[in-house]
């Protein structure tokens, strides 16, 4: 049997930390984010203060998909997975074939308990030989060490020791090339490069949450402050700006991205039996590799596969300007058979979109549904039966995402 | 060979697996044993362990013995037979004055008429729950939270057992079967001699206290064969022998010598096993005797399973407690105020039930007992052939033992093996200058000369908590593994050890897709 070894958590510096009062970390741009939020409107993400909104969350969408952003992504669990067995480890861990994320890509991929249902999900980012970073939104250490018994594998958590920052939004290619970043331009999607920056390396990844086009930027804590001056210096005439949560939700529906705790529960903080998620449930049936002969709920999944799975999850285009948010969807026979999980009116598709969860086996493409709508007008309450269709394109899709090189704007 | 389709291989030639194997072979598969030892048995042997001394190196008394596997399997033509049944048991007081139980009859100490009465009920409703347990050895135990209908009349049937006891026998059942033998000695009795005996069927072979809770379930385990204590002739090797005989009249054929090094996948199934010197063996069907550690995370390897799954078999709890201490004795020994035939006994130190706590507490923090406790028979008093004339074997089970000994074992061996020899000196004061050779095997030598990750007889503890659909852990406890071709058959699996052979025919039936209460006699 191979030895299985694996590193606790990175030695942290708290002296310089106040979380004990607290009780929440604050991120190493913080000192930058707070003059910025002027509303001092803040939320918890995991360990982390993270902003909702600096100043108005609309001028911040509108920012993204017309400029650029910048949103704090330190609060985002990272694990670094290293050593010889790095590989297989990744491979029995998540459901996809990790093989295929060549060196200096990231790959999106989904992971399981042995009953089948989701974890998270989250990115794979091919650093180097046998040298892997796992980010995803939920806190996993606990379980990835279970994962490392019979591997030769180390698995530590660098969270707190990588700072983190998406620039998305069409001019975020041209804020870089200002910056300095020769040849960012040629990065295909989810590639990986590494340029200096100061005396580190700044790494920068051409992934992102807003479906648009955009990098994240990774880098050493110590440097974060100086990251952010640089970027906003260079994206002064170019239109940046910082953005909080509550943008990004409106990004990432048009995007047609799922969330942890929005569409679908983390399977180890759920308590109630069915109310979790398999990926065939999620519409990421695509990253399930049955070739593989081992990984976490294979056999579950081949039974749901053979035996059919519970939900589908469907984007809906609804009729009205009314977002639906929290709403029951119903069959044109006024019959119960689903629910929204996350809505929002969509400023760039001119629409009310919206991610649901239907019973099967609903959820066929242009099925046509009622979604039940509360909304307020001034103070008086309205209730709307709103026409919807099941549609599978995504909501907002510009070719920018893809294009490379990326034009300046 | 012939087509790797119809090929089996069981891991280990213990008991359980030479059971799958002769009902297998009787099923018409084509079955190969693989041992890793020079002879067939596991744990349940007789070896020499000074030159013309035999003794059953592990199990010493026979009394678990699945009737239907002696019965189905022919084993009294195949060569067993016992040179002695229905031993007494004699609880030792350093005064001499013991006590004798035999079933529930008391002799000798000071026994109040009270506690006699008691003792007759005491044995009744043991007994009458131990017979719930007793039908559940016999069959696959059924799943929980599927819609099969195997499954729901499984559950159904051990629910109306529950209930059949009718409603005084069914609450105390229930009140008594996962909390602690001391507590409920101390409700029905009041001789101190008597609890500390009828406390050690709570704890022998475990890790558990007489205080710790599943040890009236360790009892009832325990009581579960409905049959007396008995010794067989020529030691528990000969039951081992009889099931080769029976194995091979049925065509199974066993290798000795041959270490299974790993078991060979083919993506997701099981292929075949690899031996220590590299010899590969294709198979379609793998059944493994060794316990559920060994089995996945040695021979198959956690990288292979599942994480939850890998995590729950490294969580079984299955550390030893128990050690075996074997004695070539220059002539009989002589206990204060025992005769003749009461040496034949199965003689017990524990005096009484503070003394065997006290024991116990020791194994708590990784030290070995300083007073420990013992379960001792004298197997050449009842068979002559494992002794030279005029000498004797003494076999004794010693406990408290941890596997985990916070000093080691290598150096604090010698020491302990002093300890339980004076120990034995107080009741029995001649006996160290009758002491030919010696042997002790800690939990630790156990795990290595029977290959029992932790040492621990029942390749797991037997607890509420481990037992029937969770033994060893769900997903695995219907013999199948969660690796397609893989099965299990061992002590680890329902329902434990103490040579009872139940593992190995339930997982037989698994493996044909039998049910095995179907079976009858």
């Amino acid at each position: 049997m191979s030895q299985s070894s694996s590193k606790p958590v990175q030695a942290i510096d708290f002296s310089t930390k106040t979380h004990y009062l607290t009780k929440v970390f604050q991120s190493p741009f913080h000192v930058r984010q707070e003059p910025l939020n002027h509303l001092q409107e803040w939320g918890r993400w995991a360990d982390y203060l993270s902003p909702h909104a600096y100043t108005c969350s609309a001028m911040e969408y509108f920012a993204c998909r017309n400029a650029c952003t910048v949103f704090d992504l330190t609060p985002m669990s990272k694990y670094h997975v290293s050593g010889k067995d790095a590989l297989p480890f990744l491979n029995r861990l998540v459901t996809r074939d990790v093989s295929k994320i060549k060196t200096g890509r990231v790959g999106y991929t989904v992971w399981c308990a042995d009953d089948g249902q989701v974890i998270d999900d989250g990115t794979i980012f091919h650093l180097g030989e046998d040298d892997y970073r796992l980010c995803s939104q939920e806190r996993h250490l606990d379980w990835l060490l279970t994962n490392t018994l019979g591997f030769d594998v180390r698995v530590s958590e660098e969270t707190h020791a990588v700072a983190a920052l998406a620039l998305q939004g069409p001019t975020s290619c041209a804020t870089l090339r200002k910056m300095g970043l020769d040849g960012v331009g040629d990065m295909k999607l989810f590639d990986i490069r590494h340029f200096p920056f100061a005396d580190t390396q700044l790494m920068v990844s051409r992934t992102g949450f807003t479906g648009d086009l955009g990098y994240e930027l990774w880098i050493d804590p110590a440097h974060a402050v100086e990251l952010w001056d640089r970027l906003f210096e260079a994206g002064a005439l170019l239109g940046i700006q910082a953005m909080g949560d509550v943008a990004l939700q409106m990004l990432r529906v048009e995007a047609g991205f799922i969330q942890a705790r929005h569409e679908f529960m983390p399977a180890h903080t759920t308590v109630r039996t069915g109310h979790t998620r398999s990926p065939f449930e999620l519409g990421l049936g695509w990253l399930v590799d049955f070739g593989k002969p081992v990984f976490n709920g294979r056999r579950a999944l081949l039974a749901q596969q053979q035996h059919g799975h519970r939900y589908n999850l469907v984007k809906l285009d609804i009729d009205g300007n009314k977002p639906a948010r929290d709403s029951y969807v119903f069959g044109l026979n006024k019959k119960k058979i689903g629910t929204v999980t996350s809505a929002t009116w969509s400023p760039s598709a001119k629409a009310s979109i919206a991610l649901a969860t239907l019973e099967v086996p609903h959820g066929a493409p242009g099925e046509e549904l009622l979604v039940e709508i509360f909304y307020q007008k001034e103070l008086k309450w309205n209730r709307v039966m709103a026409r919807a269709r099941v549609v599978t394109e995504v909501f907002y899709d510009p070719p920018r995402k893809r294009l490379t090189p990326p034009a300046d704007f | 060979m012939t087509n790797v389709k119809d090929q089996t291989v069981i891991i280990g030639a213990g008991h359980n697996g030479l059971v799958c194997a002769a009902y297998l072979a009787r099923a018409g598969k084509s079955v190969t044993v693989l041992e890793a030892s020079g002879q067939v048995g596991g744990a349940a042997i007789t070896r020499e362990f000074a030159p013309g001394f035999k003794v059953s190196a592990a199990a010493h008394l026979l009394y678990m013995l699945d009737a239907r596997v002696r019965k189905e399997l022919a084993l009294d033509s195949a060569g067993l037979s016992l040179a002695q049944q229905d031993i007494k048991t004699t609880a030792l007081a350093l005064d001499g004055n013991h006590l004798q139980i035999a079933g529930d009859t008391l002799q000798g100490a000071n026994v109040s008429d009270k506690d006699r009465l008691a003792m007759r009920e005491y044995r009744r409703f043991m007994n009458r729950f131990a017979g719930i347990i007793n039908r559940l050895n016999n069959r696959i135990p059924p799943r929980i939270g599927t819609r099969d209908h195997g499954d729901w009349a499984g559950l159904a049937k051990l629910a109306l057992n529950v209930r059949m006891l009718g409603k005084q026998d069914m609450r105390e059942f229930l009140r008594i079967a996962g909390i602690n033998i001391y507590d409920v000695l101390q409700e029905n009795f009041d001789d101190p001699l008597l609890k500390g005996a009828l406390c050690m069927d709570g704890v022998l072979g475990t890790n558990l206290g007489p205080r710790s809770n599943n040890s009236v379930f360790c009892a009832l385990h325990r009581f579960s064969g409905l049959q007396g204590l008995g010794i067989p002739k020529g030691g528990m090797g000969a039951v081992s022998d009889a099931l080769a005989v029976a194995a091979r009249q049925h065509g199974a054929v066993i290798r000795l010598a041959a270490p299974v090094a790993r078991i060979l996948l083919d993506g997701a199934r099981v292929a075949g096993v690899e031996l220590e010197g590299g010899e590969q063996i294709a198979a379609h069907t793998v059944i493994s005797s060794a316990d559920p550690a060994t089995t996945f995370l040695g021979l198959l390897g956690a990288r292979n399973l599942e994480a939850g799954f890998a995590r729950k078999v490294q969580n079984i709890r299955m550390r030893g407690n128990a050690a075996k201490l074997h004695l070539a004795l220059d002539g009989a020994p002589e206990f204060k105020g025992l005769n003749q035939d009461q040496l034949g006994n199965r003689l017990l130190i524990a005096p009484d039930m503070g003394y065997v706590d006290h024991a116990f507490n020791h194994s708590k923090y990784g030290e070995y007992s300083v007073r420990p406790v013992a379960e001792i028979t004298i197997p050449s008093l009842h068979d002559d052939s494992l002794a030279p004339p005029g000498k004797h074997v003494l076999s004794a089970v010693v406990q408290y033992a941890p596997y985990q000994l916070k000093t080691g074992w290598s150096d604090h061996k010698t020491a302990f093996t002093d300890l339980v020899i004076d120990t034995l000196a107080a009741y029995a004061p001649r006996i160290r200058s009758q002491v030919l050779h010696r042997e002790l095997l800690t939990p630790v030598d156990i795990e290595s000369e029977f290959r029992i990750k932790g040492g621990h007889w029942h390749h797991g503890e037997l607890a509420l908590d481990q037992f029937l659909m969770l033994r060893p852990v769900p997903h695995a406890a219907q013999y199948a593994s969660p690796v397609d071709g893989l099965f299990l058959c061992g002590a680890g699996s329902h329902p434990g050890g103490g040579v009872m052979g139940s593992a190995g025919r339930n997982a037989a039936h698994a493996v044909l897709g039998k049910k095995a209460e179907d079976q009858q006699p």
